[in-house]
């Protein structure tokens, strides 16, 4: 299980799907128990991840539907698993396999938009994540990402959400979780995705957050998530996506790029790593195939920068890709 | 960690755990930690049974030291601990103990903001969010716990004087530089022209200090916004560094281009020649990003 020492130049599909579909069978594992709250997003991620690689059909499909259904709530929302408490991440990810599969029909639609209606705190436009009150960006990014998908925006106070997103908005031309908090590529991505999903991009200044932006490249080509921070294969997808929503993807260096998300690739075991020499896991594999596929690696599908899923399942959803400034 | 309170007949004896259930298509056998696996199987019972006792608290307590993500178990304790009107002050304590090992954890912060919330009480908050973050300075949850902590209790007092103490440490830490920001803008009728020039001043020192530092070149930008002030003001102070600063070449084609667009060639001159030394020597991996702005800076004003 250790991560190997030699590295490679290309990106190992074959081994990466075959980790993927490990990964279920890691069941005699402390490890496999206590990551059960976000076994939903683990399936996103490893789908994802096997469907911009041309490998859907990896996992099961029906079980995979089967699974998801099983994490719904009688109040709409999903939970991370079986027997944990709805949220409104996982029901984002829940809309997002559903989508993959083609199998949104599964599943009660309007309990879910009832659901995720339900977060917005009407004074602030805020979004909690469940009904125990955190707010943060990354759940105004959930609810209308989920929403849009579900062509059910028409649900929420649209305005009052993008307004406060934009008190989320930093003298740096970064965002951050809350009115006041640091910039933080994570966050960008979701305020940027969600001002793309409603049209209000205009409210952005993309040149000064453009360059915030490729300013997180380091010499080793690696991105990170704030200054000073340690690149993170995680951030080719935060940062990139939000380049490429503005229209800026060309200011990272691709070539540097490439080489650092491959050389974090664990060439014995497959999956790749926050960084070269880490051991591998499945967030980091999705946004490390995420963020190749951004920037045209050969071989693999186009991802869609807003909703992070591949380009495919968008135009088949018949949305509009509403993110070109 | 230590389970075995649930083996034992005396305290669960009335209670019938529940076994996990593995959704569809469940692979056996299971092996994964019997301690971990029995604490969760009578955690399930006693939701089940919407049980609020002090044994339910204490299962919440092991249950979430070995998983502290476990975002249901969060959940349910907070319904035991008002319920059962516990004692909040020590519940900080247990998030205290937590957090030690796991300052990175979400529903720990938000735990804690609620309890405390509840509590009224914010007089061990600093000093506990100054432990976080003198392990790590950068530590995301910690600041922005904090700035709800200075906002619902108008704490503003110790805030400067802790940046500094920060800053000194590591004048290149961004979180503490956007905690300045926050804490000496948060009253919108204190910004004057004195406290605009005393960051200035403030940051000019910090930059001098230690070149090719960002944060402080964009907390300069910030304060700049506050005020009716203009870059080019600043055109002398970047010209201390040129060519071994790349902030403040970028800022001196900031200027110059701002000169250009009301007609100096000059400037237009200037600021062409700095976005190519970026570009093809002092800032090369973002050699796209400064030829972008020399070709807005070149092209004819429409």
């Amino acid at each position: 299980m250790s991560s190997s020492t030699t590295t490679s130049n290309v990106l190992l599909i074959d081994l990466h799907v075959k980790y993927i579909q490990s990964l279920d069978k890691k069941r005699d594992t402390l490890e496999y128990w206590i990551t059960e709250h976000l076994r939903l997003a683990g399936v996103y991620w490893g789908l994802t991840a096997l469907d911009l690689m041309n490998h859907v059909d990896a996992l099961d499909r029906d079980d995979v539907i089967a699974y998801v259904k099983s994490c719904q709530w009688p109040n709409g929302g999903f939970s991370g698993h079986v027997n944990h408490d709805p949220h409104l991440l996982y029901t984002l990810y829940a809309v997002q396999i559903l989508l993959i599969e083609d199998a949104i029909d599964a599943v009660d639609v309007d309990k879910i938009v009832e659901y995720v209606s339900d977060l917005q705190d009407k004074e602030t436009g805020a979004f909690k994540g469940d009904e125990w009150g955190e707010i943060d960006t990354r759940f105004s990014y959930s609810a209308l990402s989920c929403l849009s998908l579900l062509k059910r925006l028409d649900a929420i106070d649209v305005p009052k959400a993008v307004e406060f997103i934009m008190k989320c908005k930093n003298f740096d031309g970064g965002f951050g979780s809350t009115p006041g908090a640091e910039s933080h590529a994570g966050q960008i991505f979701c305020c940027v995705g969600a001002l793309a999903i409603v049209n209000s991009l205009h409210l952005v200044d993309g040149d000064l957050l453009g360059w915030w932006l490729c300013e997180r490249q380091l010499k080793n080509g690696g991105l990170n998530g704030r200054p000073q921070k340690l690149e993170d294969v995680c951030y080719s997808w935060w940062v990139l996506s939000a380049l490429s929503i503005l229209g800026k993807l060309h200011w990272i260096n691709k070539e540097k790029l490439f080489e650092f998300v491959l050389s974090a690739q664990d060439t014995e075991s497959g999956g790749i790593a926050d960084r070269p020499g880490d051991m591998a896991d499945v967030f980091h594999t999705v946004f490390g195939v995420a963020g190749l596929s951004l920037l045209g690696y050969p071989g693999l599908k186009l991802v869609d920068p807003v909703y992070c899923l591949p380009k495919h399942v968008i135009q088949r959803r018949g949305l509009a890709e509403r993110y070109k400034v | 960690m230590t389970l075995s309170p649930y083996d034992l007949k005396s305290n669960y004896g009335d209670v019938t755990p529940i076994d996990q259930d593995d959704g569809p298509s469940p692979i056996a056998p299971i092996a994964y930690s019997t301690e971990y696996s029995t604490a969760m199987a009578y955690f399930r019972a006693l939701v089940r049974n919407n049980e609020k006792s002090k044994r339910a608290l204490d299962l919440t307590s092991d249950i979430i030291k070995h998983n502290p993500a476990h975002y249901t178990v969060w959940n349910y304790r907070q319904q035991i601990l008002f319920t059962l009107d516990e004692n909040l002050t020590k519940e900080l304590e247990f998030v205290k103990g937590l957090a030690r090992d796991n300052p990175k954890n979400y529903q720990l912060w938000h735990h804690r903001q609620v309890i405390v919330e509840k509590l009224s009480d914010s007089s061990k908050e600093l000093e506990f969010i100054n432990e976080v973050l003198d392990d790590d300075a950068k530590n995301y949850h910690a600041w922005s716990y904090r700035q709800w902590i200075n906002t619902h209790f108008n704490l503003w007092d110790d805030e400067l004087p802790f940046i500094d103490t920060l800053l000194k440490d590591d004048v290149r830490n961004n979180s503490a530089w956007n905690h300045r920001h926050f804490v000496v803008f948060h009253d919108l009728d204190a910004i004057d022209e004195s406290l605009i020039q005393s960051e200035i001043n403030y940051t000019k020192e910090k930059i001098r200090q230690t070149p090719n530092n960002i944060s402080p070149w964009n907390y300069l930008r910030g304060v700049l916004e506050k005020s009716s002030r203009d870059i080019q003001e600043l055109e002398s102070f970047c010209k201390e560094f040129t060519d071994n600063d790349i902030n403040s070449m970028g800022w001196l084609v900031d200027i110059y281009e701002n000169r250009a667009k009301n007609g100096d060639d000059q400037a237009k001159e200037d600021a062409i020649k700095i976005c190519e030394s970026l570009a093809n020597k002092y800032d090369t991996i973002r050699k796209a990003y400064w030829e972008y702005r020399k070709d807005e800076i070149a092209a004819p004003s429409s």
